[in-house]
């Protein structure tokens, strides 16, 4: 699938590996379930290990772990179901993970701005063709109103430091 | 009021751009209506069952004239001449067109006024008490609080895909006006022992299939802590409320089913993790908002007014309109004026453009230009003069809104039901209407006091039928509208659910029923007891004996 990050397309280094397959060489992505029953194996093999997590598992499931992952991938099943714009700001916020944070699954244009502003810097999307499209679709608002995980400050904020800075 | 600065400003005009290419996309076939679902239930945007609705929000029920004379302009120019007031203080337009509503939405923009957030999954227009700033007793005025929540919910990256719907409501007096108690989450203003002022938060309450009563989980909150300790708990809701049933989605069957001491716990576990961080709300911010709330400039007047004693006398019809649509005012010589969308036989909550009008007018003139509008469907004037309320009753009756019947029977609150929704099992408008025509007579509703019916058109309970006094629910036998009774609930700070009198009335019976229902109340009542009073003093008994009797 193609992959936006850092506002483009690029190339997915990672392969997505099944449970019970023999792992192939290089990055990879496995379940909590692989990953609870091969702990040990995966963390001595080469290359760089990703985890996906579906929608009813949260990230308090791996806190302990967070420092074996590059990557943590999680699913939206449904555009609907928004239970993984938590576990991101959770993966950020509590427990200050710094590796790639993938949406995966029924990502949708319209929802591109809030994922990123929770913390979600890669996004895996049905077609190529689509960027620019996407690409607008996170810019369309300059200001907002919450903290985040994104760079841009609250309106709380800037409201506030623009006056101090003008006393 | 709140003015929107260059901020506010920027953020509902992007969302109006943004819209704007949603419905373009939709309009040229980009976009089935499967995929432009989603996006337009984020704007308030339904499809019914003969047309599209919009919604537009009015946050916490407060409008300008100049904002209430746009509503008037829209409902003459993308509807049909009229628009709807709801329960949740907001307003609707039944016949847009869909390629007009990014017009709609831009005209709207130019008054300060949107849609966001009006439908979907995400947090809901913020509610209040309809006589905010102006009730005495009250502790502050609760609608700063409330723009602090609509700005912090206001495209909520993290919640604007809960698990269901999510309304909050804010109250600052002990009398609770805006039913604080049946939201997902019920804000009141309090001090506490040291004299701070602070936030008592209950969670978890609601009506729909299973009306709950929602318990407090926190009973001080301070400040300083509002968004983070708000965060928490729809952090905690997000992640645990149940995707898999929509009528078990709701964040009172989370609260239900963990207990409420083991939610606050959750909550409580969840809040220290972003405690004292960046979701402090400033007090610069509060102090800020505040200054947009500070009280009109009032006169300084007698308690009493010589010509409105007069005035009294003199006409009976007005003496009765004071008395039942005019409430206390906190500063002397003022009143508090409601106006009833609810004459005899019309819809309840609706207005025409001309009736907005009027309104609008009378608030410039008379009402330090605002308006309220009620979680009841009524609207009201928040301050004026009682030297002017004559003059202000004159116009209103003259545009068929100077009914008296402010809180009595024929003062219903009603769900649109089977007219226009593609939910509902029963009608509601016309039984609604079929109730206040049998009522008619003022000094008949008078002579019966306060007594709130409420009528909901399928289980959904938007009419709020749960916490009617009377509470009448459409349901359906084997393709026919059938109508079933509950009685005894309540909506204010003694919030109560109903209980189920017994079989349905049909269409034809129902409002024959209810006659007998205010029968019985009047018979057993003791001097003054008020219905709910007699209810929890009788209990259900002597009303199902003369309802059943004869069946
Ligand atoms: S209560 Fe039912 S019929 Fe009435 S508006 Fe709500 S969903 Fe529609």
């Amino acid at each position: 699938m193609p992959l936006i990050k850092g506002d483009q397309i690029t190339e997915d280094p990672w392969v997505y590996a099944d449970d019970e397959d023999e792992l192939p060489s290089g990055d990879v992505v496995v379940h909590l379930e692989r990953w609870e029953k091969d702990k040990d194996s995966l963390r001595s093999r080469n290359g760089k290990l990703g985890l996906i997590l579906r929608s009813d598992q949260s990230p308090e499931l791996v806190a302990d772990d967070l420092a074996a992952f590059d990557l943590i991938a999680l699913d939206f099943p449904a555009f609907k179901d928004g239970r993984a714009f938590s576990y991101a700001r959770m993966l950020r916020e509590r427990f200050a993970f710094e590796g790639e944070i993938r949406a995966v699954g029924d990502v949708h244009r319209d929802q591109l701005f809030f994922m990123h502003r929770c913390g979600f810097d890669a996004f895996e999307v049905e077609n190529a063709a689509v960027l620019q499209d996407w690409l607008e679709a996170a810019r369309e608002f300059t200001s907002v109103y919450q903290p985040a995980l994104d760079a841009k400050q609250s309106v709380l904020r800037l409201r506030h430091h623009t006056k101090k800075a003008a006393e | 009021m709140y003015r929107y600065d260059e901020f506010d400003r920027t953020i509902v005009d992007e969302r109006v751009k943004q819209f704007r290419g949603q419905v373009a996309r939709r309009v040229s076939g980009d976009l089935t209506e499967e995929q432009f679902r989603p996006l337009r239930l984020m704007n308030g945007l339904y499809l019914q069952l003969h047309a599209y609705m919009l919604r537009v929000a009015v946050p916490y029920g407060t409008l300008s004239s100049k904002q209430m004379r746009m509503l008037a302009h829209i409902a003459r120019k993308y509807d049909k001449g009229y628009g709807h007031f709801t329960t949740r203080q907001n307003i609707q337009y039944n016949w847009p067109k869909l390629e007009e509503v990014p017009d709609l939405l831009a005209d709207l923009a130019t008054v300060e006024m949107h849609a966001i957030q009006t439908s979907g999954n995400c947090i809901r227009n913020v509610t209040s008490d309809q006589y905010a700033g102006v009730a005495a007793g009250e502790i502050e005025d609760p609608r700063v609080y409330c723009e602090i929540i609509r700005q912090w919910s206001t495209f909520h990256p993290e919640f604007s895909f809960l698990p269901r719907k999510f309304k909050i409501a804010v109250t600052a007096s002990e009398d609770d006006r805006a039913a604080i108690r049946v939201h997902d989450i019920g804000i009141q203003l309090v001090k506490n022992a040291a004299g701070e002022t602070g936030f008592r938060f209950f969670v978890g309450g609601g009506l729909g299939r299973t009306p709950v009563v929602g318990p407090e989980i926190n009973s001080f909150v301070k400040k300083k802590d509002l968004l983070s300790y708000l965060e928490a708990i729809l952090r905690v809701y997000n992640q645990l409320g149940r995707r898999d049933n929509l009528y078990k989605a709701r964040i009172k069957i989370l609260v239900r089913s963990v207990g409420t001491g083991e939610f606050a716990e959750m909550v409580d576990k969840e809040w220290q993790f972003i405690k004292d961080g960046k979701y402090d709300l400033p007090q610069d911010e509060i102090d800020r908002i505040k200054a947009y709330f500070a009280p009109p400039a009032y006169e300084t007047l007698p308690a009493t007014d010589a010509t409105l004693k007069d005035k009294i006398e003199a006409n009976a019809d007005f003496a009765a309109w004071v008395k039942r649509n005019v409430a206390e005012h906190k500063v002397p010589g003022y009143g508090i004026v409601n106006i009833s969308l609810k004459p005899i036989g019309g819809i309840p909550g609706d207005a025409t453009a001309e009736q907005m009008e009027v309104v609008a007018d009378l608030a410039e003139k008379y009402s330090f230009d605002e308006v309220r509008v009620t979680h009841e469907q009524n609207l009201v004037l928040p301050d004026v003069k009682k030297s002017d309320l004559f003059v202000v009753w004159e116009a209103l009756s003259a545009s068929d809104m100077g009914t008296s019947n402010l809180g009595t029977i024929t003062d219903m609150i009603s769900c649109p039901g089977l007219d226009y929704c593609n939910l509902a099992n029963a009608r509601s408008i016309p039984v609604a209407q079929r109730i206040s025509e049998r009522f008619a007579d003022l000094s008949r509703q008078h002579d019966i006091g306060d007594l709130k019916v409420k009528i909901s058109g399928c289980i959904n309970a938007c009419g709020h039928h749960h916490v009617g006094n009377i509470g009448i629910l459409g349901v359906d036998k084997k393709g026919q509208e059938f109508y079933q009774i509950t009685l005894g609930g309540s909506a204010t700070e003694d919030a109560s659910i109903g209980k189920i009198l017994g079989p349905a009335f049909s269409y034809d019976e129902i409002v024959d029923a209810v006659e007998k229902v205010v029968d019985v109340y009047l018979e057993h009542r003791a001097p003054g007891e008020a219905f709910l009073g007699l209810v929890d003093r009788v209990g259900l008994d002597p009303f199902k004996e003369k309802l059943y009797a004869a069946h």
